[in-house]
């Protein structure tokens, strides 16, 4: 076949991303959960027929789902052929959600329907979707004490949900028996169904227009430049060995840290990534299975090039050693629900330590990094209904070359906005007392880091309990080239007017609640970037006149004196205190 | 008599549409006049030397509000929030500009030190859960004046559900508050989401006292010189308001510009038989690009302005790049050629204005190519001559890159246009329509000089141009709708409603809708009225649209149709679960009567054979090159004129740069329609 001309390779690439995008916004247009309809925690895309690997998946999709579901379908491809899964048949969609099959926790359920061009397998179109509940130990999924994979709720093998265009009553009982909230729940499966479909639409209709062995083409040219592209941007970086370190605060039920040990090598055009030294698996659920760990790379290296184009071709330069015998490489029955919020975010900001020196105009000292699960369960008595609100939330981003860090921005691994507050206290029995910058949060630097925020969230009616998994309540997110940390992630109960602090800081799960209960969280500050001493005194005298930092913090943090009538910089002060 | 009046970044353009004249328009163009846009508006009216007393209506379209938020030169406002929520708009909903690479930056358009918190609280039933504390109010209006504000909005939770708490403070505020400017959140968005809602409100808040000193300004300069009614202002959505009114809804003005751009590009290409447009609009400053469909412009309530911007009133869906005429190139640090998008603009403008500017542009880059004609500029008598701007592109772009004056030039172009290909992209492609089903449609005082070879890059198989390009914006104030769109919140299951309640609220929008385009002082053909409702399942937080034929629906048929629509959009069907109405929505378009828009050239200036409309001949450098090219002068044309690239085609506001290989025709209208050879 003759070269595919750029024209037409452009527009079938951007075809494709549209038919991504497209099921992205119908599966967030029709969701009924807040989490997936106002958070976007979900993704889509297309995989090749064969092999599973990525075609195309869309630009609105959570990061962390960068690599994972082309070993979700992959691990598929193969069942089906061994047989442990059945061969498709055109109107199959499967469903499954096994971590230790080329997946994250078992909250992100994904589809995958076989789509046939002509009655030929062209790809699959696979999605995935974060229930707010799965069934186990504590409603959301969440559970911060699980020491075994059954304890954090149903699994699923790969099998069919539906059946030639129709749903498989049988399947859906037993899904229904064991996830709470299970009434509400329809409505989510087919706005699932309904991203599929109007993908399968989308697709025929450009193969249609372009021939499927030109779209073939295209895909397989597409694969190759991104390739191409990614090599020549890791050109950038000098061939060596660069190591770092990150810490996940613990596993939730034993209180010790674990360690994330990096060592990335630069070689013959390719980079290599060895976590040797990391701590091993751990009993508590903040063990990583090996996708997520693949796809935590991908998305850190993602991350610091960005105009690279998604598909498999863009990972091919990158080589990861299988982690075995550490926490990274999880296997059954290991509990998994902390990989994909917080352990991945670790191994992300791992990349970026070891990077920040060799490329520090384009990397950034560390985000908040932290997804800020934060789970309320209850009954409402009022709606007379059970409930599960789930609340993430964002931290700073870290200082940069070219500016301070981003406040409030949204996890490492996510891109998804909060939940307004005006929709939680319609759909919940809550109220919020507070949603505010987190002051001081910002960790000092040439270029500071972003801040973190408060919220205060008080219980209305009914009984509830709470759990948490967050992270970096035992150091904040690493400053760079000399700039300090960022403010580490706080939580606070008070119930019945005291102050409970969770035993192991950022992680933990059945909390009574009761009326009247009050859950306070602060948020991580980002890390700064560059000697604090030498940032701008004007910037610092700014951000007091805004209340981000107090006059005391500016003289002990980054060492300028204010004139006390407020009016600006003592500059004679400031310089004494600098070069004292 | 009719003027629409549009002022651009580095332009200010006026169609008057007068019977009484022999051609029945004219058409003016002056240079802007950024300190005060007032200016350059009256000079326009004054150059076309008629009697301000005679003209029924001035419609005009401003950027005051738009360049007052992307520079943040805004009033000094302050904003009062429920206690615990200042902060709101500030920290947004934890996003990042893009979706990889971990920076970004924002700057909340309200300061935090302006941002004071009173105690109140509402609940998402609009039940008070902390009464409004009065004297918390009174302290906070008081503590803003003293800190020097000029404008305040109040913004409080839930405010859509009830606005008791944010109609006290406002009430308060009047008390004490030396002006109008006061704003109350859900006035101009009653819809919850306190983020958006609080920006929009922000956003408004901060550009009221400048639109409104704008206004009056242009408006008692215009009573003094005789005019005897209100002005009309352009909106975003592509209607218009009154003056009066425009200043309280400021917000509505941002990007009207753009809009009403689009607005003539629709009804010119529909004319003409053209419905799929791509419009491109490039002027001074940046670059606009939009989508009509089936001749309609796509409508979003859902635009930010930047990021972490959002205002949520109706708007024509344009998007802005920073690429214009007076985009300025440089060599980054990293020896790449860059252009924009920081611009000349008009003052000190590109080096062959002579008005002062040192730096080289894309104006200039045109000029060296020979692809401007330089006594067609707005320059100055002290402009530097070709042969300087030459050697100043050669020093400071070429130089460096190993480059002589010439492929300096082009490759300005060239980055210019990769720039301005991948914007288009964005709204044909990435909407995953084809650019080869479009016609692009080239507007604005330089888009015709990059039309064509945009649309051998994209693989667009035509082009047009309309008979003024150079002042589309301003013919899209005269040949716009009027329009006002009403949306009531309802929020009831479907099967629980009384549809006498629906019929009934459709009836009252309609009839306020009716008198309000009937109050405005300008003639109109027919009136329009559009029924609608937006609906969900209960449960869902997102809405879909659904069109009502009649205001006299019945339930059936609203639940007949959302269920149409839900299938058609997503392909699944939802027995389980009831229907709810949330929105009811009327939409009141006043149509005006059609203009002829082949009097945009006048008809009796145009020559017999293309031979007399041939004025020059010089070279123009095409494809690493210099080629002798024809030059027609455009207003010469023969109204069936038909001929090939290379030529240049000079008009009194653009230059169409037809490249060898196009294939040029007229049509009727004075449209020109260019093939473009490369495309399919």
């Amino acid at each position: 076949m003759k070269a595919i001309d750029p024209i037409t390779l452009g527009v079938i690439q951007a075809g494709l991303q549209q038919v991504c995008d497209e099921m992205d916004l119908t599966f967030s247009r029709a969701a009924f959960s807040p989490v997936i309809a106002e958070a976007d925690d979900r993704s889509d895309g297309i995989y090749d027929a064969k092999t599973g690997a990525l075609i195309a998946q869309g630009e609105g999709g959570l990061p962390i789902f960068v690599g994972t579901m082309q070993f979700s379908t992959a691990t598929l491809i193969e069942f089906i052929r061994d047989g442990r899964a059945l061969p498709p048949e055109k109107g199959d969609v499967y469903i499954v959600n096994d971590p230790y099959l080329g997946g994250t926790h078992l909250m992100d359920v994904r589809f995958a329907m076989p789509f046939y061009y002509k009655d030929v397998l062209f790809c699959w179109l696979s999605n995935t979707g974060h229930w707010p509940d799965i069934g186990g130990a504590v409603p959301g999924g969440f559970s911060a004490k699980a020491t075994e994979v059954e304890q954090e709720g149903l699994r699923l093998p790969p099998v069919k949900l539906v059946k030639r265009g129709k749903m498989d009553p049988e399947i859906y009982a037993i899904i229904c028996s064991n996830i709470r909230l299970a009434d509400q729940r329809i409505g989510d499966i087919k706005a699932q169904l309904a991203a599929l479909n109007i993908g399968a639409r989308q697709l025929t209709e450009l193969l249609d227009r372009h021939g499927a062995k030109t779209v073939q083409a295209a895909i397989g040219e597409w694969r190759k430049r991104a390739a191409r592209q990614m090599r020549a941007r890791i050109a950038r970086i000098p061939d060596g060995v660069y190591r770092s370190v990150a810490w996940v605060d613990s596993d939730g039920v034993v209180d010790e840290p674990l360690k994330i040990a990096l060592a990335i090598e630069k070689k013959c055009g390719d980079i290599y990534f060895d976590f040797t030294g990391s701590s091993p698996p751990c009993r508590g659920p903040m063990n990583s299975v090996i996708a997520t760990t693949y796809s935590s790379v991908y998305l850190a290296i993602k991350h610091i090039f960005p105009d690279v184009p998604i598909n498999a071709g863009t990972f091919e330069p990158l080589h990861i050693k299988e982690p075995d015998g550490t926490f990274l490489y999880a296997r059954y029955p290991r509990p998994v629900s902390g990989c994909a919020a917080e352990v991945s975010q670790r191994i992300a900001e791992a990349v970026f330590a070891a990077l920040v020196e060799a490329l520090p105009d384009i990397v950034t000292a560390a985000p908040a990094g932290s997804s800020g699960n934060f789970a309320l369960g209850g009954f409402d008595p009022q709606k007379d209904r059970p409930y599960v609100m789930y609340q993430l939330s964002g931290g700073g981003y870290g200082g940069n070359a070219r500016q301070d860090g981003l406040t409030n921005g949204c996890s490492t691994i996510g891109i998804s906005k909060t939940q307004p507050i005006e929709v939680l206290e319609q759909i919940y029995p809550v109220l919020f007392e507070e949603y505010s910058l987190r002051e001081g949060s910002g960790g000092a630097g040439r270029q500071r880091g972003g801040f973190g925020i408060n919220y205060r969230v008080r219980l209305r009616r009914g009984n509830a309990r709470a759990s948490f998994v967050m992270d970096h309540g035992r150091v904040g997110p690493q400053g760079s080239l000399g700039g300090e940390d960022g403010a580490r992630n706080l939580v606070t109960v008070y119930r019945n007017g005291e102050a409970y602090v969770p035993e192991h800081l950022s992680k933990d799960q059945d909390i009574a609640i009761a009326v009247g209960d009050v859950i306070a969280v602060s948020t991580p500050g980002g890390g700064g970037f560059g000697d604090p001493l030498a940032r701008d005194p004007e910037a610092v005298f700014r951000d007091v006149g805004l209340g981000y930092y107090t006059q005391a913090e500016a003289r002990d943090r980054f060492g300028v004196v204010l004139l006390d009538d407020g009016s600006g910089v003592d500059a004679p002060a400031t310089a004494a205190l600098r070069t004292g | 008599m009719i003027a629409g009046i549009d002022v651009g970044g580095t332009f200010t353009d006026l169609v008057l549409l007068d019977p009484r004249i022999d051609g029945g328009m004219r058409l003016v163009k002056v240079l802007s006049t950024p300190e005060n846009q007032a200016f350059g508006v009256l000079g326009a009216l004054a150059e076309t030397g008629c009697d301000l007393a005679q003209i029924d209506a001035i419609i005009h379209g401003t950027t005051t509000t738009t360049n007052a938020v992307l520079e943040r030169k805004l009033a000094v406002t302050g904003m009062i929030t429920t206690r615990g929520f200042r902060d709101v708009i500030e920290v947004g909903r934890r996003t990042r500009p893009q979706a990889y690479g971990m920076f970004g930056a924002f700057e909340p358009v309200i300061p935090r030190n302006l941002r004071l918190e009173v105690a109140e609280r509402m609940d998402a039933d609009g039940k008070i859960v902390i009464p409004l504390d009065e004297d918390g109010v009174r302290g906070a209006v008081r503590a803003l004046l003293d800190a020097g504000c000029e404008s305040m909005v109040v913004h409080f939770l839930h405010a859509y559900a009830n606005p008791a708490h944010e109609r006290r403070a406002v009430a308060i505020a009047r008390e004490i508050w030396p002006n109008g400017y006061i704003t109350a959140g859900h006035e101009l968005l009653s819809e919850y989401r306190e983020y958006e809602r609080g920006v929009t409100a922000a956003v408004n808040a901060s550009v009221r006292p400048i639109l409104h000193r704008y206004i009056e300004r242009l408006q008692s300069e215009l009573t003094a010189r005789g005019f005897r009614r209100d002005l009309l202002i352009m909106n975003g959505n592509g209607g218009m308001v009154s003056a009066q009114i425009a200043d309280r809804e400021a917000a509505k003005t941002v990007m009207s510009g753009p809009a009403s751009g689009v607005m003539a590009a629709a009804h010119t290409a529909k004319c003409c038989g053209f419905d799929n447009l791509i419009t491109y609009d490039m002027g001074g400053t940046s670059s606009d690009v939009a989508l009509v469909l089936n001749a309609t412009p796509a409508v979003s309530n859902e635009l930010a302005l930047e990021y972490a911007m959002p205002i949520h009133v109706p708007m024509v869906d344009v998007r802005s790049i920073g690429s214009g005429g007076g985009s300025v190139a440089f060599i980054d640090d990293a020896g790449m050629l860059k252009v924009g998008p920081r611009s000349a603009g008009a003052a000190p403008g590109p080096i062959c204005y002579g008005r002062g500017g040192t730096e080289p542009t894309i104006t200039d880059a045109n000029l060296v190519l020979g692809r401007i004609n330089p006594d067609g500029l707005f320059a100055t008598s002290g402009a530097p001559p070709i042969a300087d701007i030459r050697e100043i592109l050669r020093q400071r772009i070429g130089a460096p890159l190993g480059l002589g004056a010439d492929q300096a030039a082009a490759a300005i172009l060239r980055i210019a246009n990769d720039r301005m290909a991948g914007a288009i992209r964005m709204v044909s492609l990435a909407k995953g329509h084809d650019p080869r089903d479009f016609t692009l449609f080239a507007f604005g005082g330089a888009g015709p000089l990059h039309a064509m070879a945009l649309a051998r890059e994209l693989g667009i198989p035509r082009v047009l141009v309309p008979g003024r390009p150079g002042i589309t914006n301003a013919l899209g104030c005269v040949v716009a709708d009027l329009r006002h769109d009403f949306v009531r919140t309802f929020n009831r299951p479907l099967d629980a409603i009384d549809i006498d309640d629906v019929r009934a609220i459709f009836t009252q929008q309609a009839a306020e809708g009716r008198r309000a385009i009937e109050d405005e002082p300008i003639d109109i053909e027919d009136i329009r009225v559009l029924h609608g409702a937006d609906m969900q399942f209960i449960g869902q937080t997102h809405l879909i649209d659904v069109p009502l034929p009649s205001p006299k629906v019945t339930r059936d048929t609203i639940q007949t149709l959302f269920e149409t629509a839900y299938f058609e959009r997503f392909r699944v069907e939802l027995p389980e679960i009831r229907a709810s109405l949330v929105n009811l929505k009327t939409s009141v378009i006043g149509q005006r009567p059609p203009i002829d828009l082949a009097m945009l050239i006048d008809p009796k200036g145009r020559k017999a054979t293309l031979d007399e409309a041939r004025i020059a001949a010089r070279p123009v450098w095409f494809d690493g090159e210099w080629r002798e090219a024809a030059i027609y002068a455009r207003d010469l044309l023969p109204i069936d004129a038909s001929f090939d690239g290379p030529a240049i085609v000079e008009q009194m506001d653009t230059t169409i740069v037809i490249e060898p290989g196009n294939r040029v025709a007229t049509d009727a209208d004075g449209n020109l329609l260019i093939h473009v050879e490369g495309a399919p």
